[in-house]
């Protein structure tokens, strides 16, 4: 089957009923997705399908055929990504890092649709995403300064 | 944590081909590492930390591992300080397992945790980068025929300040690789400092947000199956009987791997390797431990309660003196057995060949991982190579490495390399745990309603004496003890007892904040009973007994000072403080929280105030960092934490059931530091430790319950 992610054509052969978080690691090794828990508990395997957080885990590839797939590969490359992952950057958020990925693509999904998100709107997108090293509070910092960033010039990567 | 030693000794030898190595010995007789420098002829490595090629680049090899507590910058900043080179300047690599080079001076072995590394390294570290410092200058002062003195290092270049003469460290590194070890090196004076006490950007943050930061789970090999595990879910069961066959008939599932208590699927990927886990089927023969239930644990460990310890702190006669005091208090706190959960599950890629095995993880103890590998396949040592990674979260789950011997000897029956993949539910239920501990706990007060005795007896198992034999010492385990021994309040009759119980059950390890949060939740506790039961303010009450101990009555004050202690609250909630010491960590930290108790029960926090004083800080956003996370996975801990057992198996199995804290769950926190000259302390686990006590006394302000077992749950809350 042919998937779509970050805007390139990826070619697969997979079951349909496979979760897309075990073609993207194990069939195209692109381990920036990561695994967490198995059952959409914990945000760590969060991509963007036509740009709305989907827990890859339990997402069946087939349901991602025809759907635009953003994965953090390719976040930076979407203007409210880049700005995350600079707020990222600036505001030292990262410590084990390994729910990142997770966080950065559910940030960047919220910002594309809600450009000045309050508290409660990063509560309700953000907290199926579990951190274990407690960076929750730099996160907010970080979605809220992206949020008021610039937008960059787009350089066309 | 420490109680290994304290001091560490630096022990410079001359190696083949110029370089030097560094080893450390701990007490005994003299230990030099004996490892060869793998260097080449044109690099300037003068220790095992450093390595400067002809073309200038700086390479750091980083002995203690990254796993979030921001180890990867904090060490490279201390050597940078004293190489005189940027921190954009430098790039890392991981050290190799040796348990000599790269031995953690507080611990004797290569390990990283317990809030350690710079309190450990602080000087092994910077005496590494002055070492190649003071050798790069010799050789740049030799070519110019100059006095070294009238030579400066910056940025990787050495000046001759007079002529201003320049030659960066790639130029020098031949000659320098010629020169002597020099006995003793001068450090730079703190005033001097360029990067040490800065909030450096740490080295690792890049990768981490762009996916391409390597962790164990990532590695990919030509040829490599990926597996996953099902050990018997009751320690000490095996495997009863399964049907391979349907395993085998799921598509890209490979082999069946069945050990004693363990089975493992081999596949082509994970989905197949978890279809066909479910299709076995497997049946377990439970063993000894198949009706065992957390009751049992317990009524073991209230019988051990019972028995006299050995005897860990004695001044005065605390018994007497309750007895014969105006006002006796006791208590029964429980702490329950809690699960890791490090976001990472638990991983180990492995490959064995006839002559050489080689590994792949991310481990708090590389030597252990590679001793362990020798140990399974009969290999020696050298021929046992590991490839560290970073690690997804440790928090004590790591210094384990239980998941690195199963995989070694599920690989054994496999031909080429193998992933091993825990899933979720398999990490909570083979978890090394932290202990469940029983504490009993007496005082007696005078007229005025100051504590005249203590008395403390610990119960629970000794994790040291199997951790760090060594460390074990007369019957006591001087983690299990951490902070109880080290009681601050000035009491004129103190008695801390330990008796060990092991448990048969369950495997039980280190988790963040180690045996310092279990007491420091019994003790900050129970010191706020003695306030309630003397009428007076908790925070008056501690400061009045605290003169002896001048750095935590400041971090009290402090703390108290930026929450507004005394300020009036809405109604509903209430304020608790506590104070927190570990004798490992040298730390000391206040913290006031602020909750609220709903009419259900449900504890939500609103605010937490923190009060540090680490002594001298190397990086201060990741003091910050650290207290902050810290404290929100001691929330969690606190308010959720528990892992039971129900004929014999942990009733518990992902996050719906290992509740931690989430983001709109998480509280304003506030983090202040105290700065000054002291010797650096630990900051990993400081921040945990406080967290439960506080949300505790806070619990009881708001609500008049006094909560002594943890987790505090809505059963014990509900005010209906």
């Amino acid at each position: 089957m042919q998937l779509t992610i970050n805007g390139a054509p990826r070619e697969v052969d997979a079951p349909p009923d496979m979760p897309l978080l075990w073609v993207l690691r194990d069939l195209l090794g692109m381990t920036g997705t990561k695994f967490g828990c198995g059952v959409a508990l914990c945000g760590a395997c969060t991509v963007n399908l036509d740009g709305i957080p989907r827990r890859a885990c339990v997402m069946p590839v087939g349901a991602a055929v025809g759907h635009a797939i953003t994965t953090i590969e390719g976040i930076s490359a979407t203007p409210s990504g880049r700005k995350v992952q600079h707020a990222w950057l600036d505001l030292e958020v990262v410590q084990c890092g390994y729910c990142q990925s997770g966080q950065i693509v559910a940030a960047a999904a919220l910002l594309a649709k809600n450009p000045a998100p309050t508290d409660t709107d990063i509560d309700q997108a953000m907290s199926g995403n579990i951190c274990r090293c407690g960076t929750y509070q730099r996160i907010r910092a970080a979605i809220k300064q992206a949020a008021h960033a610039p937008s960059t010039v787009n350089r066309g990567d | 944590m420490d109680r290994v030693s304290r001091r560490e000794f630096l022990i410079a030898g001359a190696a083949a081909g110029g370089g030097l190595l560094l080893g450390w010995h701990i007490d005994g007789g003299p230990r030099v590492a004996a490892a060869a420098a793998t260097t080449t002829a044109s690099e300037f490595a003068p220790n095992a930390f450093i390595r400067i090629g002809t073309d200038g680049r700086v390479t750091m090899i980083m002995g203690q591992v990254e796993m979030g507590q921001g180890a990867y910058t904090a060490m490279p900043m201390l050597l940078a300080e004293e190489l005189e080179v940027g921190l954009d300047q430098v790039r890392l690599e991981h050290a190799p397992p040796d348990e000599k080079r790269y031995a953690n001076p507080i611990f004797g072995f290569q390990a990283t945790g317990g809030s350690t590394s710079v309190k450990g390294l602080y000087l092994p570290m910077r005496r590494a980068g002055a070492t190649a410092r003071t050798m790069l200058i010799a050789a740049a002062a030799q070519r110019w025929s100059v006095d070294p003195a009238s030579c400066r290092a910056e940025r990787g270049v050495v000046i001759h300040t007079p002529s201003r003469r320049r030659i960066g460290y790639g130029a020098l590194a031949p000659a320098a690789a010629e020169l002597p070890i020099p006995e003793t090196v001068v450090l730079k004076r703190p005033e001097d400092f360029k990067l040490i006490g800065t909030p450096a950007k740490r080295l690792d943050t890049p990768t981490k947000v762009n996916g391409t930061a390597q962790y164990g789970i990532d590695v990919r090999l030509p040829g490599m199956k990926i597996a996953t595990v099902a050990a018997s879910p009751v320690l000490g069961g095996k495997v009863g009987g399964l049907d391979e066959a349907k395993a085998m008939a799921v598509a890209g599932v490979r082999q069946i791997v069945r050990l004693d208590e363990v089975v493992a699927v081999v596949a082509d990927h994970m989905w197949a390797a978890k279809q066909g886990l479910a299709a076995l089927a497997i049946r377990w023969d439970d063993g000894a431990n198949a009706a065992v239930s957390t009751a049992d644990v317990v009524k073991d460990l209230a019988a051990a309660a019972e028995t006299p310890g050995v005897v860990a702190r004695k001044e005065g006669e605390a018994a007497a003196a309750i007895a014969g005091a105006a006002t006796k208090l006791e208590a029964v706190y429980e702490a329950p057995f809690l699960a890791h959960v490090a976001l990472e599950p638990m991983n180990c890629t492995v490959q064995v060949r006839k002559d050489g095995c080689e590994v792949w993880t991310s481990s708090q103890v590389l030597g252990r991982v590679q001793a362990t590998a020798a140990q399974v396949t009969g290999l020696p040592l050298e021929q046992v190579v590991v490839h560290n990674h970073l690690l997804g979260g440790g928090f004590g789950r790591r210094l384990e490495f239980d998941y690195v011997t199963q995989a070694v000897r599920i690989a054994q029956q496999v031909t080429g390399p193998v992933k091993i993949i825990w899933t979720r539910e398999e990490d909570v239920q083979h978890d090394v745990y932290r202990p469940y501990y029983y504490d009993r706990i007496a005082a007696g007060l005078d007229a005025r309603g100051r504590p005249i005795a203590w008395m403390h007896r610990l119960v629970g198992p000794a994790i040291l004496a199997r951790w760090a034999p060594p460390a074990f010492r007369n019957g006591l385990d001087g983690d299990a003890l951490d902070g109880a021994v080290d009681l601050l309040y000035d009491i004129p009759a103190i008695q801390v007892e330990y008796v060990r119980h092991e448990e048969s059950v369950v495997n039980t390890g280190f988790w963040r904040g180690v045996g310092v949060t279990h007491n420091t939740f019994v003790i900050e506790s129970f010191i706020d009973e003695l306030a309630v039961a003397a009428k007076a303010d908790p925070f008056e009450y501690r400061h009045a007994l605290l003169t002896k101990a001048p750095r935590a009555r400041a971090v009290l004050e402090l703390a108290a000072k930026e929450a507004g202690w005394g300020a009036t609250l809405p109604a509903g909630r209430g304020r608790g403080i506590a104070l927190n010491y570990g004798g490992a960590w040298d730390t000391y930290l206040a913290q006031v929280a602020e909750v609220a108790v709903s009419p259900a029960g449900e504890v939500r926090v609103h605010r937490i105030v923190c009060a540090v004083d680490c002594g001298t800080v190397v990086n201060p956003d990741t003091v910050k960092a650290q207290i902050e996370g810290g404290v929100i996975f001691g929330i969690g801990g606190a308010l959720w934490g528990e892992v039971t057992l129900k004929n014999g198996r942990v009733e518990q199995s992902n996050f719906h059931d290992v509740r931690v804290l989430r983001m709109n769950e998480t509280p304003a926190i506030e983090v202040h530091l105290v700065r000054n000259g002291e010797p650096p302390g630990g900051i990993g686990e400081p921040g945990t430790a406080v967290t439960a006590p506080a949300l505790a006394n806070a619990v009881f302000a708001a609500t008049g319950k006094r909560i002594r077992k943890l987790p505090l749950k809505p059963d014990q809350l509900r005010s209906a």
